[in-house]
């Protein structure tokens, strides 16, 4: 086994330690924005993982899902993090005021 | 011009360098990899947790990524543009979603570890946007 192939092991096994604790910390987590965060480390852990995979299947079919996975990621991420600062992912503007059945919690900017 | 036994021994110089050097790089993301799982774990508020997500755990993966990259272009003999690209789409997205996640956190009352003097709380208050409340009525 050469060095490079031992150093893969190696880092993949990391790579699940490091999901793993982000894991401990979306089920925990107190609030939520605890449990995004570590979600979006996991998608970022996520890419580094199949791009060792790749690596050792000497591959470059997974590259895609690599790119695929970064920005369903940070779309979900953004997504996450809009719905619970303002309570809409996607603002409409309404032209009789707000009338409070968007869960808005904070004033319209 | 290079004949094709210099050419094929110059591949090989390059392989017997590189192997090492993409070990290093990929085991080095890793750790830092787990040293932010470490500090997401460990640390006592959102804020430091974002701390930890979003800087160590972007440079451990773009450690791995450069890895990948040297790996594919040593060994495949061309750059791959795909590894290319993730590692710019990772290295710009990491840093917009941690503090899109701060700011969420901070606007809906998230309480803070320690707290000294509060600059942000008054200049919000300005626009429109009570913190206070939001302490009051946590979302979560």
């Amino acid at each position: 086994m050469s060095i490079l192939h031992m150093a893969m092991t190696i880092t993949l096994v990391l790579l699940s330690l490091a999901i793993a604790g982000c894991m401990y910390r979306v089920l925990k987590g107190p609030s939520m924005t605890d449990r995004i965060t570590a979600l979006d480390t996991i998608g970022v852990n996520l890419i580094a993982m199949i791009a060792v995979l790749s690596m050792m299947l000497d591959t470059q079919a997974f590259l895609e899902v690599m790119l695929l996975v970064a920005i369903l990621a940070f779309i979900g991420t953004v997504a996450f993090a809009k719905y619970i600062e303002r309570g809409v992912v996607i603002e409409h503007e309404y032209e009789s005021g707000d009338d409070g059945d968007d869960g808005d919690r904070t004033d319209d900017r | 011009m290079n004949t094709r036994a210099e050419t094929m021994g110059m591949m090989g110089i390059v392989q017997t360098i590189g192997e090492p050097v993409i070990a290093i790089l990929i085991v080095a993301g890793a750790v830092l990899s787990v040293l932010s799982a470490f500090g997401i774990i460990r640390f006592p508020d959102v804020y430091l947790r974002a701390h930890a997500a979003t800087k160590s755990a972007t440079l451990g993966v773009l450690f791995v990524l450069v890895g990948a990259f040297l790996f594919f272009w040593i060994y495949d003999g061309y750059p791959s543009m795909r590894i290319l690209l993730a590692i710019l789409f990772v290295f710009v997205t990491a840093p917009i979603a941690g503090h899109l996640n701060a700011r969420a956190a901070y606007r809906t009352g998230v309480p803070l570890w320690k707290l000294a003097k509060d600059e942000l709380k008054p200049a919000l208050k300005e626009k429109g946007i009570d913190r206070e409340q939001a302490e009051r009525e946590p979302l979560n």
